[in-house]
């Protein structure tokens, strides 16, 4: 037994060079399947990390229109109801577009009991909600621009005209890896009560509000209370739609579909690609060896053991490249996960995605073998001996 | 020097018909995925910039950058609407359209998920200005009613919104009267109704853009200065064309980095192939090699030979893969353009150039991964070779 | 050596002076040519003869241009080829040398019309004239009507006939043959020795012929013995 594990590991190795071309080719492969997949997560993050106890409610036609504020007292009066806040997409601009993170006007209190991912000192967060010029970021957020409490962070808004500046009065802290870090939150009273102070200000903008984020009790009646909301408005000027946090999150998901689902199929194309070239190396390896193949057989060893000491050689190839590949996997996330930055908040490797990276590897070793060794299964022999020289 | 035939060198490939196969699939594989991704962002950009028209000049409010977060009030418009320069139909009448646009949530046909879809507030004047578009069935919504067009796009894609059909948004039920055909622009997944109903339906009191057709195109920059200068205005204006290919941008650079990234680290996956394969080739005809030095083909000749020999192969991946690419030309996509949040229609577009462009990157390929076997087969001895021949 | 007798003989197709040549395996230093001197004079057939490991082939490699020889000089047709560059010696085989292999070395995916035509893409020849060339030289070899075959589908002897033919087909001054009937049966190599003498007969080609046959060394007009790298007798038949 000891000597037949020699020769696998010799055999497997004996040609250097196309031996470490193989591994390169399977280590990108395996890197890449990885890290499509892990991209491909994190555009669900935003809804994993989502709350089972939580709703949103946004006007029916669409997210860009807003709901009235007084809305906000009917909803809180909705059985069932725990917590109300609501929240203002506000869209604007750190310096250049590039930079783009997401800014909320939120009410602080209520908007802070509802989340309490967000992990905030105390005295901080009695320092941001006692100026309301204040704002508090994300601790991924803070470290990519460089910022310390007690900044100023001028914004230029798009949906909101003109430049607004905030003082920056707490970084928080996500409870764990899926919280997004990369957000701003300031007072919404300050964006409500700055549009109210403009010339030609619209009213029906001023006291508006994007969404309402509702607060449960049981999340098991998510949706009765989601129709209860809805009932309260319907047929009136601003209808309301509510879903759970969690729908609320895929929607966003749902319209990068085609693009997600490119990624996806580009995934599984990797590794059709270094299945070829593995069942080509594959192949050529177990050409070259038919002279000792039908040697085996004439020692008397039988066609199956030939067959599996070139599986086994296949799948040893696979798995040493897929081992090194789910390797340099993790430092390559975190690298890419700091160069998307904020377009991807939460860049992290799944134990499910290393798990299908080694199967992956698996498969390409399993799928790499079966044609040489139905090949080599079927010799003649003495056709076998005469390959030799 | 004097070369070897081509023959030679493609009957080889023949010879080893799996492998060429396997080599040539992983090529094909990547070849697709590159040369769809260029058609991906050819096609957004396409679509985008048939959207403009050369002398329409597009007016939003300072800073907005897309048409959802612009609002231009209607004594604006009439400053606007009053300048110099601007052309006239045949009835005398300035060639403005003051549009309402606004976003709503609908629906997809099949899996009913819901997307954001533009719904356009215009008139008459609004299809004088965009000539690419055309009524493709039914009629134009008339003045003063609650009757839609739908765009293309939009009529085959989202529930309710074929001809005869019905939408119901912003309060009350629009009846589909038509269907336009927006030659693969932006309109095609657009919704258009008369201007001031969508006005009244979404409670608004603000136009969200003006476009304008100028008498003389060459005259923007003279109009824009106008704008510019007016302190009542508060607007900017870009020509239509620049308009859209902005919009188009983060778009399609996004898919054409993210394509690119992955093309490149796929390439490397095929290139490993191609050597291993290469590898083997010269290994196999080692004899050949020296048989043929000693005829008095150079070193060089050799190399060439090896050479081609990678990259015919490649170019038979490049064509195949080419060929399964251009087939996608049929497959009409959407998604949604993140920064107009809504959703585009476009089609995966071949041209010449990205067809040179790949058939290029598939012998760039084949170069790479020929390169260091044809080097080390060119480095060989005869005496070498001959021996083990 | 005098002058005059100088002046009376001509020049040798092949002058070799004080050639040596020695290999390194590992901190091993292994001579294998030690100092020889041949001269063999154009239209001349000799068979080079002696044990393994002898230098026979290695010999015939630097007669050919295919080796570097470590000192002494080479010269054929008054051109001392151990200075030429590598391109230029390539250029020169492709002018000067015909092969023939002990295994034929023919190129599998190549029609035998197309391999004897291989030596003659080196030349300026238009692809009628080359076409011309092969024709006559496959009849020459009488294997015009195999002209299409390729090599898998030839017997042994027929394949040595075509590489036969494509050392001809370039119209060199000298052929050199490495065991030319070494893979084949007594019959099939009797056969391709007869064709080699009559080629010599009939063109005047010199050839350079590596064997350890006896029987075939009797068709050449001279016998050149080598042992350890030194030319020990030379015997000459005299047909």
């Amino acid at each position: 037994m000891l000597l037949l594990l020699r020769l696998l590991l010799k055999n497997a190795f004996r040609h250097k060079l196309r031996s470490a071309l193989t591994l390169i080719g399977l280590v990108v492969a395996i890197c890449a399947f990885g890290l499509l997949r892990t991209i491909v997560d994190a555009w669900y993050a935003g809804a994993e990390a989502s709350a089972s106890t939580r709703l949103v409610t946004r006007s029916a036609v669409s997210l860009t229109f807003p709901l009235p504020l007084n809305y906000g007292e009917r909803i809180r009066a909705v059985q069932g109801v725990s917590g109300l806040s609501w929240a203002n997409w506000f869209g604007g601009v750190y310096v250049t577009e590039r930079n783009f993170f997401p800014q909320f006007a939120v009410d602080p209190p209520s908007y802070l009991a509802l989340y309490p991912e967000y992990v905030l000192p105390d005295a901080q967060r009695q320092d941001f909600l006692r100026d309301r010029q204040g704002a508090i970021v994300g601790r991924k957020l803070a470290d990519k621009f460089g910022w310390r409490v007690g900044d100023q962070i001028p914004l230029r808004g798009t949906i909101y005209p003109g430049t607004w500046s905030f003082t920056l009065r707490g970084i928080y802290d996500g409870v764990d890896a899926s919280t997004d870090e990369q957000q701003l939150l300031f007072h919404w009273k300050y964006l409500s009560e700055s549009i109210r102070q403009r010339p030609g200000a619209n009213p029906a903008r001023v006291d508006s509000v994007g969404v309402y984020v509702v607060g449960i009790r049981e999340a098991d009646d998510a949706a009765l209370i989601s129709q209860r909301i809805d009932a309260l408005f319907r047929n009136s000027l601003a209808e309301t739609l509510t879903e759970t946090e969690k729908a609320f999150q895929l929607s966003f998901v749902s319209m990068s579909e085609a693009i997600l689902v490119a990624i996806q199929a580009v995934s599984l194309i990797i590794v059709v690609i270094i299945m070829a070239v593995m069942a080509n190396t594959m192949t050529m390896t177990a050409r070259e060896r038919l002279a000792e193949y039908a040697t085996l057989r004439v020692l008397g060893f039988s066609p199956g053991f030939v067959v599996r000491l070139l599986a086994a050689e296949s799948l040893l190839i696979a798995l040493v490249g897929g081992l090194f590949g789910i390797a340099l996997t993790l430092p390559l996330a975190a690298f890419v996960g700091q160069a998307v930055g904020t377009l991807l908040p939460v860049f992290r490797v799944s134990e499910l995605t290393l798990l299908l990276q080694l199967l992956a590897a698996l498969l390409v070793g399993a799928v790499a073998a079966a044609w040489p060794a139905w090949r080599i299964s079927r010799i003649d022999i003495v056709a076998g001996l005469r390959h030799v020289g | 020097m004097k070369a070897l035939p081509l023959s030679y060198i493609a009957r080889n490939l023949w010879v080893r018909r799996v492998t060429t196969v396997l080599t040539a699939l992983g090529m094909a594989l990547v070849v697709f995925v590159f040369a769809t991704v260029l058609m991906m962002s050819e096609g957004i950009r396409a679509t985008l910039v048939a959207t403009g028209q050369p002398d329409n000049m597009l007016v939003l409010r300072k800073g907005a950058g897309a048409e959802i977060n612009s609002a231009i009030a209607r004594t604006q418009a009439a400053v606007v609407e009053s300048l110099p320069g601007i052309a006239t139909d045949a009835l005398g009448r300035r060639l403005v359209s003051k549009e309402p646009v606004a976003l709503i949530n609908l629906p997809k046909r099949g899996s009913g998920k819901p997307s954001n879809v533009t719904v356009r507030g215009t008139s008459d004047l609004g299809l004088t200005l965009r000539p690419q578009v055309r009524l493709a069935e039914g009629r134009m919504f008339r003045p003063g009613t609650s009757e839609i067009v739908t765009g293309r796009a939009i009529a085959d894609g989202f529930v309710g919104a074929g001809r005869g059909e019905t939408l119901r948004f912003g309060g009350r039920d629009w009846t589909v009267v038509g269907v336009l055909d927006a030659g693969r622009s932006g309109f095609d997944s657009e919704i258009w109704g008369d201007s001031e109903q969508m006005m009244q339906a979404f409670r608004r009191r603000d136009f969200s853009s003006m476009v304008v057709r100028l008498a003389d195109a060459g005259d923007f920059e003279r109009t824009r200065a106008a704008i510019d200068s007016d302190p009542r205005l508060l607007l900017e204006a870009k020509p239509e064309i620049r308009f859209y290919a902005e919009q188009s941008e983060a778009l399609a650079t996004f898919i054409s980095i993210l394509g690119t990234a992955l093309s490149v680290i796929f390439s490397i996956g095929a290139i490993v192939g191609a050597m291993i394969t290469m590898f083997a080739a010269v290994a196999q005809r080692v004899g050949e090699i020296g048989t043929l030095r000693a005829l008095g083909f150079r070193r060089g000749a050799v190399l060439v030979a090896f050479l081609a020999e990678a990259m015919l192969l490649a170019l038979v991946g490049g064509c195949v893969g080419l060929a399964a690419a251009s087939l996608m030309q049929t497959v009409n996509i959407s998604t949604t353009n993140f920064q107009t949040f809504s959703e585009l229609a476009f089609r995966f577009t071949l041209t010449p150039g990205i067809a040179v462009e790949t058939l290029l990157f598939a012998l760039l390929m084949g170069l790479l991964g020929g390169f260091i076997p044809a080097w080390r087969a060119a480095r060989l001895s005869i005496v070498d070779c001959l021996r083990e021949a | 050596m005098n002058a005059a007798a100088a002046d009376a003989l001509p020049p040798p197709l092949i002058r070799i002076r004080a050639l040596s040549k020695a290999y390194q395996r590992g901190a091993q230093h292994i001579p294998v040519l030690q100092g020889v001197d041949l001269d063999v004079q154009r239209g001349e057939f000799i068979a080079l003869m002696g044990p393994s490991g002898s230098g026979k082939s290695t010999l015939l490699n630097l007669i050919a241009g295919i080796d570097q020889p470590g000192g002494g000089r080479i010269e054929i047709g008054g051109i001392d080829i151990a200075g030429l560059s590598e391109g230029e010696l390539a250029d020169w085989r492709a002018a000067n040398v015909g092969f023939i292999f002990q295994f034929y070395n023919l190129l599998p995916v190549l029609s035998a019309a197309e391999n004897i035509e291989l030596p003659l893409l080196l030349t300026d020849l238009t692809r009628r004239q080359r076409r011309q060339h092969v024709d006559a030289v496959l009849a020459m070899v009488r294997l015009s009507d195999r002209a299409d075959h390729y090599p898998n589908e030839l017997s042994g002897g027929q394949q040595q006939r075509v590489a036969i033919a494509r050392a001809l087909v370039s119209d060199p001054q000298l052929i050199v043959a490495d065991e030319p009937t070494g893979d084949l049966d007594r019959v099939t190599g009797g056969e391709v020795l007869s064709l080699l003498a009559d080629l010599h007969r009939q063109l005047g080609k010199t050839i350079v012929m590596v064997t350890h046959d006896p029987k075939a060394a009797e068709r050449a007009e001279r016998l050149v013995h080598l042992e350890k790298g030194v030319l020990v007798a030379g015997t000459a038949f005299g047909h």
